[in-house]
């Protein structure tokens, strides 16, 4: 009984850090289409911001936090400008090509700026203690993930579902030419949209530190968790990126508490096999 | 394809010997990893060569010493051999250096044997490396080096049963073996050996398993960086410390990283053969001199195997030149005091014998950094694992 408890609470904690910091991805990627592989570059930015900030600079962590995601998003935005607006157009592999190329800029720009080794972010106290659940503890700090998970979800619902903004985005990425002459500035929107992705990066890149710690490396370390998430989920479905993140977090915590051994194993032969079953993925839309 | 190779490298070697005589100049062909998520030991490496040159000149003896610098990238056998070739045939190297990985330090066994090269190991931990060559010498350690004076403290401290928890690859299950054979021929026990995949991110559900166990202590082994931090965290917020379950550890404080552990690492641990904060005016002068020369710089273990190593390759230049078997017969007679405490080539394993310490993760007073304050000398030790 209390196995079971165990697993299903440090399931839903893992599950909302995976979806938390793969959001971002399935928006740029799921959402725009495009093949995304510098999404942990932004994550990595983010985090390295907000090391600097509390560590160095001696900011509060959570005056640090919408700084650092602020930071992330003027990096993005000419970014955005200058490289991504003819990424949009390219084939897929020359999007792989040319995302994992950003990538390596910016590690080896973090890599410069702040060396090789971890890039701690300091936490405010609160969020290091153990909160009592009764049957265990649990660290404050993944219940204060878990909310913010379900915040980021219900935000971007909304956003996407029941604003204007949202509107025009879906309608911009169905048929850029005809969103366009119906008057839609499909420049503006994308942009809009890719710093949507790469803050909510940022933000997840930040509050997942404490599980998926930030160094220079982080983008290549962890690209494989935020792809499998997005891939599971099925593209362009945020509900969906949210299903399989709680999902995966539960059956790899589940394996790693059952079959230590064999959890690796276990993990991609379950994502291999509901892969083959739903190429599209869980909640992926047929284009 | 050998048979060509072997008759080039063999021209190449008698040319460069002959040269040599009256070049007079012995270069060193340093392997290691310079780019990718590796780079620190390179970093570290060149770090303190270049402080030991600092200190000592660029001259042993009637030589004048040149450090020729190889990226091999990460764990690349293939590539490891190829650059030795290239330095060996090309740069015409006398001696080679570096190593952080067994397979790249292995790699160069059959080509360091026919040239005749002495070759330095600065990191890579494995015992059976130096039984390949007789021209492998070791300045850092070997897992059984520090492993079994662990179990041993931890047998005196009144601790008889331990949970191993290893990340899953060829150091980790090293260690594990090391660690049970001899805890238990202390009369320990193990009572539960979970190896984690290397790709682990959420090591709670581990920690839940080993505090339902409750043993008296927890060993483990883990690469450093992101894996060390996530488990040393995991073990702080799951109790494990309030359980009086006892953290045992090796290399998982080491210096570079261990500011990012924050206060989670206080209390943790470990035995090794190199703390920053050892306390001897050679260290101190040594960490101070690589802050100098490198603003930002930490000395760790990796430094010190290299400014041992650096100073290994001063002393046999300046005793054999590039007479590479002389050179080694030399190594083989050393003792010196390097910035860990005093050091001793062993000359059957060509392996330093030196102090193991036991160390306990505290924040300085003075400086408010975390350090590994040194409780006491557990071992003076050679390559325990050398028979294994």
């Amino acid at each position: 009984m209390s196995l079971t408890l165990n697993i299903l609470v440090d399931g839903i904690a893992y599950g909302m850090i995976l979806f938390i910091i793969a959001v971002g991805l399935s928006v740029t990627m799921g959402l725009m289409r495009v093949i995304n592989l510098a999404h942990g570059g932004f994550a990595l930015i983010g985090g390295a911001f907000a090391h600097w900030l509390t560590m160095a600079q001696g900011v509060g962590f959570w005056v640090a936090l919408p700084l650092a995601i602020l930071g992330t998003v003027l990096v993005a935005l000419p970014l955005e400008r200058l490289l991504y607006r003819r990424i949009y157009g390219f084939g897929e592999l020359q999007q792989v090509l040319a995302t994992i190329g950003i990538t390596f800029l910016m590690i080896a720009t973090v890599n410069l700026w702040l060396g090789s080794s971890l890039l701690q972010i300091r936490l405010p106290e609160g969020l290091g203690q153990p909160v009592d659940l009764g049957f265990r503890t649990l660290p404050m700090h993944r219940i204060v993930v878990i909310g913010a998970g379900l915040a980021v979800m219900a935000g971007l619902w909304l956003v996407l579902d029941r604003t204007g903004f949202g509107m025009r985005l879906r309608a911009a990425v169905d048929n850029r030419a005809t969103a366009a002459s119906l008057g839609i500035d499909t420049g503006r929107i994308f942009a809009l949209a890719f710093c949507l992705g790469a803050g909510l990066a940022a933000f997840g890149g930040i509050l997942g530190a404490e599980l998926l710690p930030v160094d220079a490396y982080y983008p290549l370390r962890y690209m494989v968790l935020f792809l499998i998430v997005v891939a599971v989920g099925g593209m362009g479905s945020i509900l969906g990126s949210f299903a399989a993140a709680l999902g995966l977090g539960i059956l790899e915590t589940a394996s790693r508490y059952l079959v230590p051994d064999f959890g690796t194993i276990f993990f991609f032969a379950c994502v291999i096999a509901l892969l083959a079953l739903r190429p599209r993925g869980l909640m992926g839309r047929l284009t | 394809m050998k048979t060509p190779f072997r008759v080039a490298l063999s021209a190449a070697v008698i040319a460069a010997s002959g040269t040599m005589v009256s070049a007079d100049t012995i270069k060193v062909g340093v392997i290691a990893t310079f780019s990718g998520p590796f780079a620190i030991y390179g970093k570290q490496y060149r770090e303190a060569i270049e402080v030991y040159v600092a200190e000592h000149g660029t001259t042993a003896g009637d030589h004048e010493i040149e450090f020729i610098y190889k990226d091999v990238g990460g764990v690349n056998p293939d590539t490891a051999r190829a650059l030795a070739q290239e330095l060996l045939i090309r740069d015409r190297v006398d001696y080679l250096a570096g190593f952080t990985f067994t397979p790249n330090a292995l790699a160069v066994a059959p080509l360091i044997d026919q040239s005749e090269t002495p070759t330095v190991i600065f990191n890579a931990a494995t015992s059976s490396i130096n039984k390949q060559s007789e021209f492998y010498v070791r300045t850092s350690y070997t897992l059984w080096q520090v492993t079994e004076p662990l179990a041993r403290w931890a047998w005196d401290a009144g601790i008889r049963t331990v949970a191993t928890t290893v990340s899953d690859y060829g150091p980790g299950i090293d260690a594990e073996n090391a660690f049970r054979t001899s805890f238990t021929a202390l009369g320990g026990e193990v009572v539960d050996s979970v190896r984690m995949p290397l790709s682990t991110t959420d090591f709670t559900p581990f920690m839940q398993r080993v505090r339902d166990i409750e043993p008296d202590a927890l060993y483990t082994f883990l690469p450093g960086g992101p894996p060390t931090f996530g488990f040393a965290k995991t073990y702080n917020e799951n109790g494990l410390a309030e359980a009086g379950i006892r953290f045992l550890g090796t290399a998982e404080t080491e210096e570079v990283n261990l500011q990012g552990l924050g206060d989670a690492a206080i209390g943790l641990t470990t035995a090794y053969h190199y703390s920053g904060a050892h306390d001897s005016d050679l260290n101190r002068q040594f960490s101070a001199r690589l802050a100098e020369m490198f603003p930002g710089s930490v000395a760790n273990w990796s430094s010190v195997g290299a400014y041992d190593g650096t100073h290994l390759i001063y002393e046999m230049v300046r005793a054999a030149g590039s007479d590479g078997p002389a050179a080694i017969e030399h190594a083989k007679t050393l003792a010196w005091e390097s910035p860990r405490g005093p050091v001793e080539m062993d000359p059957e394993t060509r392996t330093v014998i030196q102090n193991v310490y036991i160390r306990q993760v505290e924040r300085d007073a003075a400086s408010g950094l975390l350090v590994n304050r040194e409780q006491g000398v557990i071992a003076t030790v050679g390559d325990l694992g050398w028979d294994r």
